[in-house]
C-alpha cells in the first residue's frame, strides 16, 4: 500500500492508502470521539461522534468511514464540528439512565469522558422516558452478562463484534425508533442461543450497559487496578488484564485490550469468566500431612522436611527408578526447570515428565524427528494471512478459541478451509470441504491425498529435491494408497480426498493446523509425521503463514517441554544422552547428572502399578483424572510408599497423596509461559496467595532443601535467568526484554528479535526427513459387543479436569454434567432421546450420562468430554499408547451404549 | 401459457404482430382497472361485464381486459371502452346493461357516467381536463394492457427497446444514451441514471448487480405500485436495458410485501419473461444472460434508502451506512451495484426506442423527461398524473387536478412525501424540477403531492410528518433516533398549547443539526416538514405559541368553534352530528349554539355545516 499524506488540523499526517481518517488520527494521536468504532469491526457511522469537516466538501462527513486521501485537509474540532458533537451527546444524554453514581463503569465510560470533554448539558433535552429494564431483556438471569438498556447507546459494537469477530450472530438490534435496543433471535435467553459466552460484547460496550453480571458492585472501573498477564488456560496465552479491586484482594473482571498480542483483545468465555476459581472457599491454605489414613493441617515446616526427608530416603534406598517427578504445564516455566532441576540434582533420577505425554508428545517427537525441532513453525499473527487452511483432527473454535477468531478473520476475507474431522465443528461447517472421516484412518487419508498430488504432478518437486531426503522410499509407500481406496477404509468420498488435496496442494499461502485428534492415537507420532510429509511434499513449509502448526492444548506445555521437564532432554531439548550436555548441566548443577533412561508419566502409573516406582512428587497435575482406564490408575498409585502432591484444589490425586503442598495460581504468582507459538510471555502478581499458600517455585526450592539439594533464588525472575544462561534457544530472553510483547525463541541472543517462523531457508535438523507411514488402525475397534467408536476432547466452555472451569458461574449455568454425543439416527436405533439419559461402557467401565442427539458425529461414532469428575471419562477410555511417546489412545476405543 | 423462448429480434416482432392480430379480432374492448380500483369494486364489475356480453352474443366481438391503473383514482372504478376511449367512473355491475346497449352496440357515451367539468360531461378519455394537462408516455400503456398478458405488452412495442439494445447496441452506447437523455433518478434524489449506470460498469470488482428500488414507502406516492402492477415488462424491460448496461448477470426487485397485486403481477410477469427467453440466457439471442429474482420488503420505511435496502437483501436488519462507498462501488455482497428505482427503469425503454433527442425535448434544462406525481389531499381529481418536468403547481393542482373541493383556499402542498416540504401559494407558478424544488426547501422525492387547503393547521402537519419519520427511524444514528424524538416532542407541545417561543429556536437549530449529522436520508430530511414550514408559515407557528391559537383550527387544546348566528340558517345538521351533545338550537330560526363545556373541538360541525356558520374563536 503507498503511503500518503494529509493534513488532520494543520498537522501532517501519513497513513497507508486504505485508513480511514479516524484510524490515522488516532495513531497520530489526534484523539476524534467514537463511540461505534471498533478497529476490530467494518465501520458502523452510527454514533456521529467522529464528524468531522473536509476542506471542500460540504456537510460533517464520519471520519470512521471515510478514507484518507493525499492532500485532504480535515478538521476535528471546528465549530461546526464541536456544535454538532455536543448536540450529539446531549441526545444521547437525554436518552440515557444517567447514574454513574451508582454505575460500575464510572472511570471506564466513554460517553462520560466526552461528555465532559465537551462540556454536554444534560439539561438542554427533556430526559426521554428510558428503556426498560435490565430484567425484560435478554440476559435476565444470565449468570455472565447483563444488559441494561437503559445504558446503552445502540452503537451496536457487542452486535458487531459478535456477528464479525466471534462469528456467533448471537445478538441483533430490535425494535425501530427510541425502542432499539441489543437482544437475540427472538428475544431467546441468551444461553439458549449461538452465544458462546466469550464476552466481547461486554469488552466492546463503550459505556455500562453491558458488564459482567457477577462483577456489579463489586467495585467501579475507576477502583479497579489493571494488571497485565498471561491466560492460565489453554496454549493461546492471550495476554489479559485482571481488574483487581486493592481493598477486596479480588478479580473483579477480565479485561483485554485490542491490539496486544496474540490476541488483539479478544478472550473465549475460559479467559473472560473463568477466574472464579482464584477465590474459591475450595483453595488449598494450609500443607497437609496424612496420618492415620486422614489429613492433618501442619506448618510448612513440618510438611517441607517429611516431604524431603521422605523422598530422599526413597531415592536412597530404590535409586533413580524408584523415583519420579512430574511436572506441570500449568505452571510457569520457571517452576518447570526447577522440577527437572529438582529430579535431576536432589531425585538423582531423568524420571521427570509433564501433561505433554497426554496430549502433544507425539508433536514433540514427530516434528523433531521430521524437521529438527518440535513445535508450531508460525505465529498466531500469520493465521490472519492463510490462504488455504488444512485443518484436521483439531476443532479451534473450542479448543483455542482466538486462534479460531484468527481464522474466522481469514475466513471473511476469503480463505479457503479443508476440515477433516470425524465430527462437524463449527469450522467444518464454514469448510469448502469437510472431511468427516472415521477416527483413526487419518494416516490412511493424508496418504492417499499425497497419493493423488504426486500423481497428478501438483507436488513441489523442486522444494523437495532441495530441502529434503528419503523421496523415493516416501513414495514407493505411497503407490499402496490410492484415493478410491482410502475413501472405502476412511469411509469418505474419494473426490473429497482428491479436492482437499488440491485446494492445500495449490493454496499460497497453505498451511495445516492439528491438534489432539491427530496425536492421540497409537499411531500419533506417526500422524504427525505424516503431516509433516504432506507440508513438505507440496513445499509449504519455512514460509509466513505456511507451515506445519500443532495447536497446544494448555497455558505452558510447549514450555513444560522446552524446560526439558522430559526424561530425554534437558532444556531447550539438549539430549541427556549426550556426555558434553550431561557435563555442561552438571557442572552448572554442581551434581553428577543421572543417566538412568527414565520415563513418561504412563510409565510412572505404570510402574507404581508393579511397585518398583516407590515415591513420587507432583507438581499441579490430577493422573487419576487425566489418565486412561482410571480404576487402574488409582490401583497403581495407591501402591506407592509416598506421594507429595503441590496443588492449589485437593485434586482427585491429592486425596491419595502423603503431603499435599498448599501453592498458588497464575495470577498470584511471577513467572513466564511459553505459548503455542513458542511466545515466552509475563504472568505477573495480582494477588496476595490465600491462607499460606506459596508460589510454586518457592516451595519446589524448599522441598530440594529439604531433600539435601538446596537452591536459592531471590525471584522468578533469576530462576529464569539460570535456564536462559544453559538454553540456546531462550538464550536472549530475560524478564525485562519480554515484558512488553514475549519474545518467540529460537532467541539466542540478547540483541536476537525472536523467531517468527521456523525452517525458513533450511530445517533445524538441516534437510526434512519424509517418514514412510503405513497406516494401522487403532488398538481397540468396534465390533458387534462394544460397536461404537468413542472419542473424547475438550468443549469450549470447561478446561481439562473441570475443577477450575466449573468453579465459575456463568460456565457451570451453561454446561455442567457429561454427556455423550451420538448421531440422531443412533438414539433412534437404540429407543433413546435427546437430552434423555444412556449408559456408555467400554471393556474398562461404564458411565450413564446425559444424550445428545445430533448430526455433529458420524452414525457409530461417539464423542465425550472429558471435564466432569463425577462422571469421569478417563473410566472408559483405552489404556493403549502410541508406540514412540506413550501418549494413549484417547480418540479412539470401543463403545457400546444402552438405556440407562 | 406455453411460449416457446423467443430467438431474436425477428421472433420477438412475429410475436407481436400475432398479438396485435389476435386483439384485432375484437371489434371494442372494455378496459376495467383491476389493481386500486379493486378496493371499490372492480372484480365484481369485470365479472358482470363478462357475463352480461356473453349473454349478449358479443363476446366474440368485444373484450373485456383487466388492465392497471388509469390515474384518476378519485372516479374509481374506472371503465375505458374503446376504440372511442369513453371514460366511464364510479360504474357499478347494475350500469353494465346500459353500457353494453349504449355504448357497445349503440356505439354512444353514457353522459350520467362521464365526469363532468363546469357542468359539462366528458365523455372522451384524451379529451377530459385531467387527461388533456398530462403527457403521459411513462404510463402510456398503464391501463391499456393486461398487466398478466406479455402478449398484450409486446403487441404494443415492450421489449422492442430491449431487442435494439442487445442486438444493435453497445453497453456503452446505450450508456451514453441515457446520459444525452438526461434522465435522472426518479426516487428523488435525482442523480443522473446515465452516470450511475456508468460508474458502475466501470468499477472493476467482478459480478455485477441490478436492483430495482421498488420499497415505495412513502405515503401518497402510489406510481411505483402503479408500474408494478400495471406495466410490469416495461419496468423488466428497463432492468434489461439497464443491466445489460452496467454488466450485471442478476437483478433483484425489492418490492414492499403490502403490494400484493404487484408481487402477483411481477412475478407472472417475470416468469412470462423467462419462458419468452426475455430473461435467462442468451436473450433474445444477444449472448447476454440475465435474470431477475423479486424480493418482498418486511415493511421498514428505511428499506427504500439504498444502502438499507441493499442490508435487507443481504438477510441484514435493514439499516443505512454511511457513503462512501457508493453501491455503484460496493453494493449487494460487496459487489458494484446500481440501484434504480421503478419509475426510473421504467422510463429507459422510451428513451432507447425514441432516442435520446426525442426524450431530452421535454422537460426543463436540468430534468429531462416527465414526473409522475401521486395526486392527494384536498383537491377535486386525486390519482396519478404524468406532467413534463417544469410543469407548475398550478397547472398539476388546479388544471389537472381540478382545484381544491368546497371553494376553499389553496393554502400549500407537502412535495416529496415525509421528506419533503411544505410549498406555499407564492410557487404556484414555479415550472416544478429536481433543482428547483430544492431550492424552495422540498424535494421532488418520489412525486408525492399532498394538497393542503385554509383548514389546514401547518404546525400540525409537520408534527404528523415527523411522526411518521420518527417512528420509521431505524434508530442506528443518534440525531435521527433522539433528535426527531425531541422534535417531535416540541411540536405536540406547541400544538398542545404548551410551546414557549424558545422552542421555535431550538427546533430550528436542532433540525440543522439532524441534517447535518444525520446518517441517511431519512434523518437528514426528515426535519424538512418542519423546516419549510417554520421558513413559509412562521406566523401560525407563532399564533401556536404566543396568542395560543390554531388559525386553522385543527389543534384541539388551541381551538375554539363557535357559530356565526348572522350566518347560520338553523338547519340543525350540526346538532345532529355533534358527537359529545354540545349543540343546541339549529331549529326553528334559532341559531345553534355550542356549548364550550361540552365541545370536544372534534371540528364535524365545521365540516358539515353547509354554510360556513362554524367558525374558530
Amino acid at each position: 500500500m503507498a503511503d500518503i499524506t494529509f493534513t488532520i488540523n494543520d498537522t501532517s499526517v501519513a497513513t497507508e492508502a486504505g485508513t480511514t481518517i479516524l484510524a490515522a488520527a488516532l495513531a497520530n494521536g489526534i484523539d476524534i470521539p467514537h463511540l461505534c468504532n471498533d478497529p476490530r469491526l467494518t465501520p458502523t457511522g452510527a454514533c456521529r461522534l467522529c464528524l468531522v469537516e473536509i476542506d471542500g466538501q460540504a456537510g460533517l462527513h464520519t471520519a470512521c468511514t471515510r478514507l484518507a486521501e493525499p492532500g485532504m485537509i480535515v478538521q476535528t474540532e471546528s465549530e461546526a464540528v464541536v456544535r454538532s458533537r455536543k448536540t450529539t451527546l446531549e441526545l444521547l444524554l437525554s436518552e440515557h439512565n444517567i447514574c454513574c453514581t451508582t454505575c460500575d463503569a464510572d472511570g471506564d465510560c466513554l460517553l462520560q469522558d466526552y461528555a465532559y470533554r465537551y462540556q454536554a448539558c444534560e439539561e438542554r433535552f427533556a430526559s426521554l422516558e428510558t428503556a426498560s429494564e435490565p430484567a425484560d431483556t435478554y440476559t435476565v438471569g444470565h449468570k455472565g452478562i447483563i444488559y441494561d438498556p437503559s445504558k446503552c447507546v445502540r452503537c451496536q459494537r457487542c452486535v458487531k463484534v459478535c456477528g464479525e469477530v466471534e462469528m456467533a450472530e448471537a445478538l441483533t438490534l430490535k425494535g425501530r425508533a427510541l425502542d432499539v435496543q441489543v437482544s437475540t433471535a427472538f428475544d431467546l435467553p441468551l444461553n439458549d442461543t449461538t452465544c458462546e459466552i466469550c464476552g466481547l460484547c461486554v469488552s466492546a460496550c463503550p459505556t455500562g450497559a453491558l458488564w459482567e453480571r457477577e462483577a456489579v458492585g463489586q467495585g467501579r472501573a475507576k477502583d479497579l487496578t489493571k494488571v497485565r498477564t498471561t491466560c492460565t488456560y489453554c496454549g493461546v496465552g492471550c495476554q489479559l488484564d485482571l481488574n483487581v479491586n486493592p481493598a477486596t484482594n479480588r478479580i473483579v473482571r477480565i479485561t483485554s485490550e485490542p491490539g496486544c498480542l496474540p490476541n488483539d483483545g479478544n478472550l473465549c468465555v475460559k479467559g473472560r469468566f473463568g477466574f472464579h476459581f482464584v477465590h474459591s472457599p475450595e483453595r488449598l491454605t494450609v500443607p497437609l500431612i496424612r496420618e492415620n489414613g486422614e489429613f492433618r493441617e501442619a506448618s510448612w515446616d513440618e510438611a517441607l522436611t517429611l516431604a524431603g526427608k521422605r523422598l530422599a530416603e526413597l531415592g536412597e534406598q530404590h535409586g533413580p527408578d524408584g523415583l519420579a517427578f512430574l511436572s506441570s504445564c500449568r505452571c510457569s516455566n520457571e517452576e518447570n526447570f526447577l522440577m527437572q532441576k529438582i529430579a535431576r540434582t536432589a531425585g538423582k533420577t531423568n524420571n521427570v515428565d509433564q501433561c505433554a505425554t497426554t496430549c502433544h508428545a507425539p508433536t514433540v517427537a514427530g516434528l523433531a524427528s521430521a524437521f529438527g525441532s518440535g513445535a508450531m513453525t508460525n505465529s498466531i499473527g500469520e493465521v490472519k494471512d492463510v490462504d488455504t487452511f488444512f485443518i484436521i483432527g483439531s476443532n479451534p473454535t473450542d479448543a483455542h478459541p482466538i486462534i479460531g477468531m484468527e481464522m474466522k478473520k481469514a475466513i471473511r476475507r476469503g480463505a479457503k478451509v479443508v476440515v477433516c474431522d470425524p465430527r462437524k465443528t463449527w469450522m467444518a461447517r464454514h469448510a469448502d470441504v469437510h472431511i468427516q472421516h472415521i477416527p483413526g484412518t487419518d494416516n490412511y487419508l493424508i496418504n492417499a491425498m499425497m497419493n493423488h498430488l504426486i500423481e497428478q504432478g501438483l507436488h513441489d518437486q523442486a522444494f523437495v529435491d532441495e530441502r529434503c531426503e528419503n523421496f523415493d522410499e516416501f513414495r514407493e509407500n505411497l503407490k499402496g494408497y490410492h484415493p478410491d481406496e482410502a475413501a472405502r477404509t476412511c469411509g469418505v468420498s474419494a473426490d473429497d480426498i482428491r479436492t482437499a488435496a488440491e485446494m492445500y496442494a495449490t493454496g499460497s499461502p497453505s498451511s495445516i493446523f492439528y491438534t489432539l485428534g491427530i496425536t492421540e492415537h497409537t499411531c500419533g507420532t506417526e500422524n504427525v509425521q505424516n503431516l509433516a510429509n504432506l507440508a513438505m511434499l507440496t513445499g509449504h513449509i519455512g514460509k509466513a503463514s505456511s507451515g506445519v502448526n500443532p495447536l497446544r492444548g494448555q497455558n505452558n506445555v510447549q514450555g513444560g517441554c522446552d524446560m526439558g521437564a522430559i526424561h530425554t532432554v534437558f532444556p531447550g531439548y539438549q539430549k541427556v544422552a549426550d556426555p558434553a550436555v550431561r557435563e555442561k548441566f552438571g557442572s552448572a548443577w554442581g551434581v553428577e547428572i543421572p543417566t538412568n533412561v527414565g520415563g513418561r508419566v504412563t510409565d510412572f502409573v505404570e510402574k507404581a502399578g508393579e511397585g518398583v516406582l516407590k515415591g513420587f512428587y507432583v507438581l499441579g497435575e490430577d493422573p487419576v483424572l487425566s489418565e486412561p482406564n482410571q480404576a487402574k490408575v488409582i490401583e497403581s498409585l495407591k501402591k506407592l510408599e509416598f506421594m507429595v502432591v503441590q496443588e492449589i484444589f485437593m485434586s482427585e490425586t491429592a486425596k491419595l497423596a502423603d503431603v499435599v503442598l498448599p501453592a498458588t495460581c497464575f495470577a498470584e504468582k511471577e513467572g513466564t509461559f511459553t505459548n503455542s507459538e513458542r511466545r515466552v510471555q509475563l504472568i505477573r502478581k495480582a494477588l496476595d496467595p490465600p491462607g499460606q499458600a506459596r508460589p510454586d517455585w518457592q516451595i519446589i526450592c524448599d522441598v530440594s532443601a529439604a531433600m539435601g539439594y538446596p537452591m536459592e533464588y531471590a525471584s522468578a525472575s533469576d530462576v529464569f535467568d539460570e535456564m536462559a544462561s544453559l538454553t540456546p534457544s531462550y538464550g536472549g530472553m530475560s524478564f525485562e526484554r519480554n515484558c512488553d510483547v514475549g519474545l518467540q525463541w529460537p532467541c539466542p541472543t540478547p540483541e536476537h528479535p525472536g523467531t517468527m517462523f521456523l525452517h525458513q531457508g533450511r530445517f533445524t535438523r538441516g534437510k526434512g526427513l519424509m517418514h514412510v507411514i503405513k497406516f494401522r488402525p487403532p488398538a481397540e475397534v468396534p465390533d458387534d459387543d462394544y460397536p461404537f467408536v468413542l472419542s473424547t476432547g475438550r468443549t469450549l466452555y470447561n478446561y481439562n479436569i473441570g475443577n477450575m472451569t466449573r468453579k465459575s458461574g456463568p460456565i457451570s449455568q451453561k454446561q455442567n454434567a457429561n454427556f455423550v454425543e451420538m448421531h440422531a439416527d443412533d438414539v433412534a436405533k437404540l429407543g433413546l432421546t435427546d437430552g434423555g439419559k444412556a449408559r456408555v461402557s467400554t471393556r474398562r467401565g461404564s458411565l450413564v450420562v446425559d444424550v445428545h442427539a445430533a448430526d455433529k458425529v458420524r452414525p457409530g461414532a461417539l464423542w465425550m468430554p472429558f471435564h466432569f469428575v463425577e462422571a469421569a471419562t478417563n473410566r472408559l477410555t483405552n489404556d493403549a499408547f502410541d508406540n514412540i511417546t506413550r501418549t494413549a489412545e484417547y480418540k479412539c476405543c470401543a463403545a457400546k451404549v444402552e438405556q440407562a | 401459457m406455453g411460449q416457446s423462448r423467443l430467438s431474436g429480434p425477428t421472433d420477438l416482432e412475429r410475436f407481436g404482430a400475432d398479438a396485435q392480430a389476435a386483439e384485432k379480432q375484437y371489434r371494442a374492448r372494455v378496459l376495467v382497472c383491476m389493481t386500486g380500483c379493486r378496493s371499490k369494486g372492480a372484480a365484481e364489475l369485470a365479472a358482470a361485464f363478462r357475463e352480461q356480453i356473453a349473454a349478449a352474443g358479443l363476446a366474440s366481438e368485444v373484450a373485456v381486459v383487466d388492465v392497471g391503473c388509469h390515474g384518476q383514482c378519485a372516479l374509481a372504478p374506472v371503465v375505458v371502452v374503446e376504440p372511442a376511449d369513453f371514460l366511464y367512473g364510479g360504474v357499478k355491475p347494475e350500469d353494465v346493461e346500459e353500457i353494453i346497449q349504449t355504448t357497445l352496440v349503440g356505439g354512444k357515451p353514457i353522459e350520467r357516467l362521464c365526469q363532468k367539468v363546469d357542468g359539462q360531461p366528458s365523455t372522451v378519455f384524451s379529451d377530459a381536463p385531467f387527461y388533456a394537462g398530462q403527457a403521459r408516455d411513462v404510463l402510456a400503456q398503464c391501463g391499456r394492457v393486461d398487466p398478466q398478458r406479455i402478449e398484450d405488452a409486446v403487441a404494443r412495442g415492450t421489449y422492442a427497446a430491449a431487442a435494439k439494445a442487445l442486438t444493435e447496441m453497445t453497453a456503452e452506447k446505450v450508456i451514453e444514451e441515457v446520459r444525452e437523455a438526461g434522465l435522472r433518478g426518479r426516487g428523488g434524489a435525482g442523480f443522473p441514471t446515465g452516470v450511475k449506470w456508468g460508474l458502475c460498469r466501470d468499477t472493476d470488482g467482478g459480478d455485477k448487480y441490478l436492483i430495482c428500488n421498488a420499497d415505495e414507502g412513502d405515503p401518497g406516492a402510489f406510481m411505483d405500485r402503479a408500474l408494478l402492477e400495471g406495466v410490469p415488462h416495461q419496468v423488466i424491460e428497463g432492468m434489461i436495458i439497464a443491466a445489460f448496461a452496467i454488466g450485471a448477470a442478476k437483478g433483484f426487485i425489492y418490492v414492499r410485501a403490502e403490494y400484493p397485486i404487484a408481487v402477483e403481477h411481477m412475478t407472472l410477469a417475470l416468469n412470462q419473461a423467462r419462458q419468452c427467453g426475455l430473461l435467462g440466457s442468451d436473450i433474445l439471442g444477444s449472448g447476454f444472460d440475465f435474470d431477475i429474482e423479486l424480493r418482498e420488503g418486511a415493511g421498514a420505511f428505511v428499506c427504500g434508502e439504498e444502502s438499507a435496502l441493499i442490508a435487507s437483501l443481504e438477510g441484514h436488519r435493514g439499516m443505512p451506512r454511511p457513503r462512501p462507498p457508493f453501491p455503484v462501488q460496493s453494493g449487494y455482497m460487496g459487489k458494484p451495484t446500481t440501484i434504480n428505482n421503478v419509475e426510473t427503469l421504467a422510463n429507459v425503454p422510451g428513451i432507447i426506442a425514441a432516442g435520446a433527442g426525442a426524450y431530452a425535448a421535454v422537460g426543463t434544462d436540468g430534468s429531462k423527461g416527465t414526473k409522475v406525481f401521486a395526486l392527494a389531499g384536498k383537491v377535486r381529481n386525486t390519482g396519478l398524473v404524468e406532467v413534463p418536468m417544469g410543469a407548475t403547481l398550478q397547472e398539476i393542482v388546479f388544471d389537472v387536478g381540478g382545484g381544491i373541493g368546497g371553494d376553499r383556499e389553496f393554502k400549500a402542498v407537502q412535495m416529496g412525501g415525509p421528506s419533503g416540504g411544505c410549498v406555499p401559494g407564492e410557487f404556484l407558478d414555479l415550472p416544478l424540477d429536481y433543482d428547483s424544488v430544492k431550492d424552495i426547501g422540498a424535494i421532488m422525492g418520489s412525486g408525492g403531492l399532498v394538497v393542503m387547503d385554509e383548514r389546514t393547521c401547518m404546525v400540525d402537519v409537520a408534527r404528523f410528518f415527523l411522526e411518521f419519520t420518527q417512528s420509521e427511524s431505524c434508530g442506528k444514528c443518534v440525531p435521527c433516533r433522539v433528535g426527531t424524538r425531541h422534535m417531535l416532542d416540541m411540536l405536540q407541545r406547541i400544538c398542545d398549547g404548551e410551546g414557549q417561543a424558545e422552542d421555535l429556536d431550538e427546533l430550528d437549530s436542532l433540525a440543522a443539526e439532524i441534517k447535518a449529522g444525520a446518517l441517511c436520508g431519512l434523518g437528514q430530511t426528515a426535519p424538512n416538514p418542519v423546516l419549510t414550514t417554520l421558513r413559509y408559515f412562521r406566523a401560525e407557528y407563532d399564533a401556536h405559541v404566543t396568542d395560543h391559537k390554531c388559525p386553522a383550527g385543527v389543534c384541539k387544546k388551541l381551538t375554539t368553534f363557535v357559530v356565526e348566528t348572522e350566518t347560520c340558517k338553523a338547519c340543525g345538521r350540526c346538532v345532529k352530528v355533534c358527537p359529545s351533545g354540545a349543540i343546541t338550537g339549529g331549529a326553528k330560526k334559532v341559531p345553534a349554539e355550542i356549548d364550550q363545556n361540552k365541545c370536544i373541538t372534534c371540528g364535524i360541525c365545521r365540516e358539515t355545516c353547509p354554510f360556513d356558520a362554524v367558525a374558530t374563536a
